[in-house]
């Protein structure tokens, strides 16, 4: 029985919060969200030479050999510092090229765990992160097979202007395309691969929900109004403990998707629905919460919660919304 | 992350599951006879190092090692086979923990083994009328006789559980006025069959009075031996830390929580409304914090198992569990509808309980109320979360 982090867990998210902290601080997303680009290289590099794109891949096929648990603990790193490009993307597409005995993307595989070339998902929609950047796209064909997508000919994108200023989206098509085929219609690896997603998702909104009671944290230590600092107030005390009350109970939720996903255990795809739907509506409510909490700061562009605000957007409403997750679940129930 | 217990664990099952089976067999059994059946299962367990684990064998406990797992597997085989456990009560959950960590060994051996056979059954003496939140401020007074001998004590205190059955009570009294408010209070055990003590039950909103319901207690020259003063003198407060630590340990069980939420979804079948899309959201959206709470047990479980600290998730539990409490009664409200208007027959104890339909979780619907307010009201338990959790500045006037 064990059900809270191993050491080396906690290492490797110190190690992942350790190089975003030396590479992506509010200087560069303040940079990054007033720029062109839709993907940042320094970055990426650091992160991928962590060994990340691969993390939860086998070691025979180049991985780390660990689980999508280990995954999320870096997605929640990765949330919390609001870090660009196409995270969930490179460790899903990973995944899903490991999986594929298709003997042309397997050669693609040690590129795409060392994270040199970047997968993007292109799933349920026209929105895509990182899209200039992306080498591939893992892509639904509506019938419901997955397909890795080159960039190049065929592929049109068109530049939009992204609510989450951390990872931007742009709208893409496919035309005439070279398309690798993964799993077929019905081939449950297409379920397990979206639920990885869900579980990223969420493992994500954790980490930004978590930050920002952080800040709102730290902010009503430091804060005086009335002589005193205003985390004395009983009023923002309790709207702060409401934060956390949220948030950490809701971290063992996360957990339990990505163990029942790596055990592969029967509620594996209930468990993401369920995480994704619970984490992303905390994720809103916290981001709203920070920013009431530090009053006008809060408000501005420059103190920079609004990031975490508009990434929050973006996770609800990425693959589903928390209502169409609930509804899932709700009949994976059996109700 | 792994969720089972191990082989070694199973092993343990398997001796306790036919521990059970072979003893935990009560037939036809009604009355004194079957309260002697429960005694000497109650013993046979504690023989076989099932039951009051953390108590030494001197004052009638297993006195096994701390094992969290195993204790979790006899909860889980006992529970199956709806065998007895522990006494329950606040007796075992704080009495007896507080003597071991402070009493005297001449109060070990008098209370601890009468109270886990169920013979001495334990009233709380902390609130009273002007003092709850703020329990310090008790105002109840001790005074010693002129000989020394005896505590005097004149006052009264209020929400008891279990009052009206209680034979002993522990209690916090002002034994020096004149000193700061924390450092004045004496910690006290008393007899509660004598003269001078009255004791009335206290009718609660959901209609519940009579035998097991909350009391309140008058003192006028009640009296207790010196003897039965557990820690120094002016020392109380610090003794009932303890107690209420032991308090906060007991309170809250992810299971109960489980089948409560199961409870919910067959009711929302049985009025005919789990196809409602907006009923359907409702359940998912309250299951997502139920599970949080699942989960989080087992988290807080597992670092007790390796000996670690969870950290602030320890702190939330009760007013996560007291929260989900409230959303499940706004929902179970809606959900009964107009058989709501009917207090189910023998609703809070008046007579014997007769045909219970949907309006039974009018019960749920308001206990859930008491929730916010028992073991550490909800404002309460944020100050603990924002001040102990979160490192916010103390409240000055606390």
């Amino acid at each position: 029985m064990r059900f809270h982090l191993t050491s080396e867990q906690v290492a490797i998210q110190d190690a992942v919060r350790g190089t975003l902290s030396e590479c992506w601080g509010m200087e560069q997303l303040h940079r990054f969200a007033d720029g062109e680009a839709d993907f940042d290289p320094a970055s990426w590099k650091a992160l991928m030479a962590l060994g990340v794109g691969g993390l939860a891949l086998p070691e025979a096929d180049g991985g780390a050999g660990l689980g999508l648990l280990d995954a999320a603990l870096v997605c929640e790193v990765a949330g919390a510092a609001a870090a660009p490009g196409p995270l969930i993307g490179q460790i899903v597409g990973a995944i899903a090229v490991a999986a594929c005995a298709n003997s042309a993307t397997r050669e693609l595989l040690t590129a795409i765990a060392s994270g040199e070339r970047v997968v993007t998902l292109a799933l349920d929609g026209d929105l895509v992160q990182s899209a200039h950047a992306a080498d591939y796209y893992l892509a639904d064909d509506g019938a419901g097979g997955l397909h890795l997508i080159e960039a190049g000919d065929g592929v049109t994108i068109e530049s939009v202007t992204a609510t989450d200023r951390s990872r931007p989206v742009s709208r893409v098509s496919f035309g005439t395309v070279e398309a690798h085929p993964l799993f077929t219609a019905g081939d449950p690896m297409v379920q397990r691969l979206r639920d990885a997603a869900l579980v990223l998702i969420a493992a994500d909104a954790l980490g930004g929900a978590q930050h920002c009671t952080d800040l709102s944290v730290e902010y009503a230590k430091t804060r005086e109004q009335f002589g005193q600092p205003i985390g004395k107030f009983q009023g923002l005390k309790h709207q702060l403990a409401q934060m956390a009350l949220e948030v950490e109970p809701a971290r063992a939720l996360v957990w339990y998707a990505a163990y029942a996903w790596d055990a592969g255990l029967p509620d594996a795809t209930r468990a993401a629905a369920m995480a994704k739907a619970h984490l992303c509506e905390i994720y809103t409510r916290t981001t709203r919460a920070a920013i009431a909490a530090h009053g006008g700061i809060g408000y501005t562009w420059e103190y920079g919660l609004n990031y975490w605000f508009r990434r929050s957007v973006q996770n609800r409403a990425w693959l589903g919304s928390p209502a169409q997750h609930r509804a899932r679940a709700a009949k994976l129930a059996g109700w | 992350m792994d969720l089972s217990y191990g082989e070694a664990a199973e092993a343990f099952r398997k001796d306790v599951r036919g521990f059970v089976e072979s003893h935990w067999q009560p037939g036809e059994r009604r009355g004194a006879e079957l309260k002697e059946f429960v005694r000497a299962f109650r013993r046979a367990a504690i023989d076989r190092g099932y039951l009051y684990r953390s108590i030494p064998k001197q004052y009638g406990g297993s006195e096994q090692p701390a094992d969290v797992i195993r204790a979790q597997v006899i909860r889980e085989e006992f529970g199956r086979a709806r065998a007895p456990m522990e006494v329950g009560g606040n007796g075992v959950n704080m009495t007896v923990p507080t003597l071991l960590e402070q009493g005297t060994e001449e109060q070990k051996e008098l209370f601890i083994r009468k109270t886990i056979e169920g013979d001495y059954i334990w009233g709380q003496g902390y609130s009273e009328p002007g003092s709850g939140s703020d329990l310090a401020s008790v105002r109840t007074k001790g005074e010693l006789s002129p000989d020394g001998s005896k505590w005097i004590i004149n006052g009264q205190k209020i929400w008891t559980s279990q009052g009206m059955q209680a034979t002993h009570m522990f209690m916090l009294v002002r034994t020096e006025p004149d000193a700061p408010k924390h450092d004045g209070i004496t910690y006290l055990l008393l007899d509660l069959n004598q003269p001078g003590i009255t004791r009335r039950p206290i009718r609660q909103m959901t209609g519940e009075e009579g035998a097991h319901t909350f009391c309140e207690f008058f003192f006028d020259n009640a009296e207790t031996p010196v003897g039965w003063q557990v820690g120094e003198r002016g020392k109380g407060w610090y003794v009932s830390r303890t107690t209420l630590k032991h308090e906060r340990a007991s309170i809250g069980s992810a299971d109960g929580l489980g089948s409560q939420f199961k409870k919910l979804v067959d009711l929302a079948k049985e009025m005919s409304r789990l196809d409602d899309p907006l009923v359907r959201d409702r359940l998912a959206e309250i299951e997502g914090r139920v599970l949080s709470h699942r989960y989080s047990s087992f988290r807080l479980f597992s670092c007790a198992a390796a000996g670690e600290d969870p950290g602030a998730v320890q702190l939330m539990m009760k007013l996560l569990l007291t929260e989900i409490g409230h959303e499940i009664a706004l929902l179970a409200q809606d959900l009964i509808g107009d058989q709501g208007l009917i207090e189910p027959e023998g609703a809070g104890g008046r007579g014997p309980r007769g045909p219970r339909g949907p309006n039974k979780w009018l019960d749920q619907i308001m206990g859930s109320l008491g929730n916010s307010i028992a073991g550490g009201a909800s404002n309460i338990q944020r100050n603990i979360i924002a001040e102990r959790g979160l490192g916010l500045p103390r409240d000055g006037s606390v």
